[in-house]
C-alpha cells in the first residue's frame, strides 16, 4: 500500500495527465483532478451567489451618484421687484417633499452693466446668488450697510458681486441661471463660477474652481442641468 | 486540543463528594437534583457546545505582574460600546428618520414624552463622547507602554480602524436629531469630505445620496449609524478581542524580566 501511495506521488507527477500521475478513475487526457474541479465549482457558485446580493445592493447605494436631478423654472417675481442697487431675499426650493429642509435663500438683483463685467446673455438679466457659503456651505447672510455677503460658520466674506474679499473661501459665490417669461422672472439651476466669473457645473463647496481646480474637482453626473429650450 | 488548565475556582465552590451511605440506596433524591438543576444544565449546554474551555481560555489566563487600573481602559471601552449598542437599539423602537419634520419630532417624543426618553437618549448621547475619550485613553495606555509592538502590531491596527469607524458613527450619529446644529455640521462635514481631489466631489454625493441634502439623506446616515458601521465593529472588537487573548497582555515597561534558573539571558534581549 505504502509503495503505491510513493508511485502516486514519484512516477509521473510532473505530468499534467491525471492519467500518468495513475489517479484512480483518471480519463485519458484528463488534466484537472475531479477534486480541484469541484473545489473550483464550489468557489464559483459561491461567488456567484454571494455577487447576487452584493452587486445589486451595491449598485442600488451608489445609484443616486449617476441620476440626474430633476429641475424646474421657478417664479420669484416681477421684474419690477429687483433693483441694480440691493439684493432681494427669494427662497427656492431644490429638493422637493422634505419642507424646509429642501429649500434654499438665492440673492436677487437687477443686472447692472456698470459693475457686471462678465458677458451678458439670456440668463443673467438677473444676478442670482446663492446663499451657500463656498468655504464648506454654511448660509452666508447679505448686510446691506457693509454690501458684503458674510459666512457665520468661518468669517467667509464676499463682496456685492459675491466675489470673495476674505476668510476662507475657495471661489466666488454659486449662481442660480434666471430667465424673465411670461413677464416673471424666474430662477433655473445652480451653476459654479471661478474667480474670472466662467461658468462651470455645480461644484460643492471647497472645491476651487481656478487652475487645476476643475480638473481636481470634476464635474459630477448627478447635477441638474440647464433644460434646453 | 491542547489541555487547558483548570480555573482557579474556590474551594468552598467545588463540588463535594458525596459522602458514602450518606443517602441510603445511593439514588438522587429529587432535591438533590433540584439543588443541581442549574449544573445539570450548563452540563447539558457544554456536552454539546464544548465552549467551556474557550470560556475558560478567555477568562482565566495569565496576566504579567505590574499591570493596574490603566489595563482596564479596553473593557471600560467595551462597555461604552455596548451602551451605545443597547440603548441605540431602543432609541431605534421611536425614532423616524423622516427629513420633513417627523425625525425632529420623534426625537422630541422621546426626550419629553416617552417614559425614561430622556434618561435613554442622554446615555447615548453622552456615552458617544465617553467612547470616544475612553478610546484615546486606551490608545494612549497603548502606546506609552509600547504595548503595541511585535507581536501586537495587529492588535493596534484593527484598533486604529475601530477608532475610525467610531468616528464615523460620531459623524452619521450627530445627523440624527435633525436640528439645525445637527443639519449644519453635516453640510460643513459632508463638504469636508467634498474637499478630497478626484474622488471628493463623488464620495460627498455618495454621502447625501445626489448633488443636494436630500429626502434619503438622512435615512441613508440613519442605516450607516446604525447597521453598516455597527455590523463592522462587532466583526473588529471580536478580531481585537481573540488577537488580545491569543497573545496575552505585554507587561508594563518597568517591570524587569526575571529569569528563571534554566533561561539564558540572550531569551529576552529583543523584548525591550
Amino acid at each position: 500500500m505504502e509503495d503505491q501511495v510513493a508511485d502516486r506521488h514519484t512516477e509521473g507527477a510532473k505530468s499534467k495527465y491525471t492519467v500518468d500521475r495513475r489517479m484512480p478513475g483518471a480519463f485519458e487526457g484528463e488534466t484537472v483532478t475531479r477534486r480541484r474541479f469541484m473545489t473550483g465549482v464550489t468557489h464559483g457558485a459561491g461567488g456567484v451567489a454571494v455577487m447576487a446580493f452584493t452587486l445589486p445592493a451595491l449598485a442600488f447605494a451608489v445609484g443616486p451618484l449617476f441620476s440626474r436631478e430633476p429641475f424646474n423654472w421657478q417664479t420669484v417675481g416681477t421684474p419690477s421687484d429687483f433693483s441694480e442697487l440691493t439684493y432681494a431675499t427669494k427662497v427656492i426650493t431644490i429638493v422637493q417633499g422634505i419642507g424646509n429642509a429642501g429649500n434654499t435663500i438665492a440673492y436677487m438683483r437687477k443686472r447692472d452693466p456698470a459693475i457686471d463685467t462678465e458677458p451678458e446673455d439670456q440668463y443673467n438679466h438677473y444676478v442670482a446668488l446663492s446663499s451657500r457659503c463656498m468655504h464648506l456651505g454654511c448660509p452666508v447672510r447679505y448686510v446691506a450697510a457693509a454690501e458684503r455677503f458674510i459666512c457665520p460658520c468661518h468669517g467667509g466674506v464676499y463682496d456685492f458681486r459675491g466675489m470673495v474679499v476674505g476668510g476662507p473661501p475657495v471661489r466666488p459665490l454659486d449662481r442660480f441661471y434666471t430667465r424673465v417669461h411670461n413677464g416673471m422672472v424666474q430662477v433655473g439651476p445652480r451653476y459654479s463660477v471661478n474667480f474670472e466669473l466662467h461658468r462651470f457645473s455645480p461644484r460643492d463647496p471647497g472645491q476651487p474652481l481656478n487652475g487645476i481646480g476643475q480638473f481636481l474637482y470634476p464635474k459630477r453626473f448627478d447635477t441638474s442641468i440647464l433644460p434646453k429650450n | 486540543m491542547p489541555k487547558f488548565p483548570a480555573p482557579p475556582i474556590p474551594k468552598a465552590l467545588l463540588p463535594q463528594p458525596k459522602r458514602p451511605g450518606e443517602n441510603g440506596n445511593g439514588k438522587t433524591t429529587p432535591l438533590e437534583a433540584g439543588a443541581e438543576a442549574g449544573i445539570t444544565v450548563v452540563d447539558w449546554v457544554d456536552e454539546r457546545m464544548q465552549i467551556s474551555g474557550g470560556i475558560r481560555w478567555m477568562l482565566f489566563r495569565k496576566v504579567p505582574k505590574g499591570i493596574n487600573w490603566a489595563y482596564t481602559l479596553g473593557s471600560a471601552t467595551l462597555f461604552a460600546f455596548l451602551n451605545q449598542a443597547v440603548t441605540g437599539v431602543f432609541l431605534a423602537m421611536y425614532y423616524r428618520p423622516d427629513a420633513s419634520g417627523g425625525a425632529y419630532e420623534s426625537i422630541r417624543y422621546i426626550t419629553d414624552d416617552a417614559f425614561l426618553g430622556q434618561t435613554v437618549r442622554a446615555m447615548h448621547k453622552w456615552g458617544a463622547s465617553v467612547m470616544i475619550i475612553l478610546i484615546f485613553l486606551h490608545m494612549g495606555r497603548t502606546f506609552f507602554f509600547g504595548a503595541y509592538k511585535y507581536p501586537r502590531e495587529l492588535t493596534w491596527i484593527i484598533g486604529v480602524v475601530l477608532l475610525i469607524l467610531t468616528l464615523a458613527m460620531g459623524f452619521t450619529g450627530y445627523l440624527l436629531p435633525f436640528d439645525q446644529q445637527s443639519y449644519w455640521a453635516t453640510i460643513v462635514g459632508v463638504n469636508i469630505n467634498g474637499t478630497g481631489p478626484f474622488i471628493g466631489p463623488y464620495l460627498s454625493d455618495f454621502l447625501r445620496a445626489g448633488p443636494e441634502f436630500g429626502a434619503t439623506t438622512l435615512s441613508r446616515f440613519y442605516a450607516i449609524h446604525m447597521m453598516l458601521i455597527p455590523g463592522l465593529m462587532i466583526a473588529l472588537i471580536g478580531a481585537h478581542l481573540y488577537l488580545i487573548t491569543k497573545l496575552g497582555i505585554s507587561a508594563p515597561p518597568w517591570i524587569k524580566v526575571t529569569l528563571a534558573d534554566d533561561e539564558a539571558p540572550e531569551m529576552h534581549t529583543t523584548q525591550v
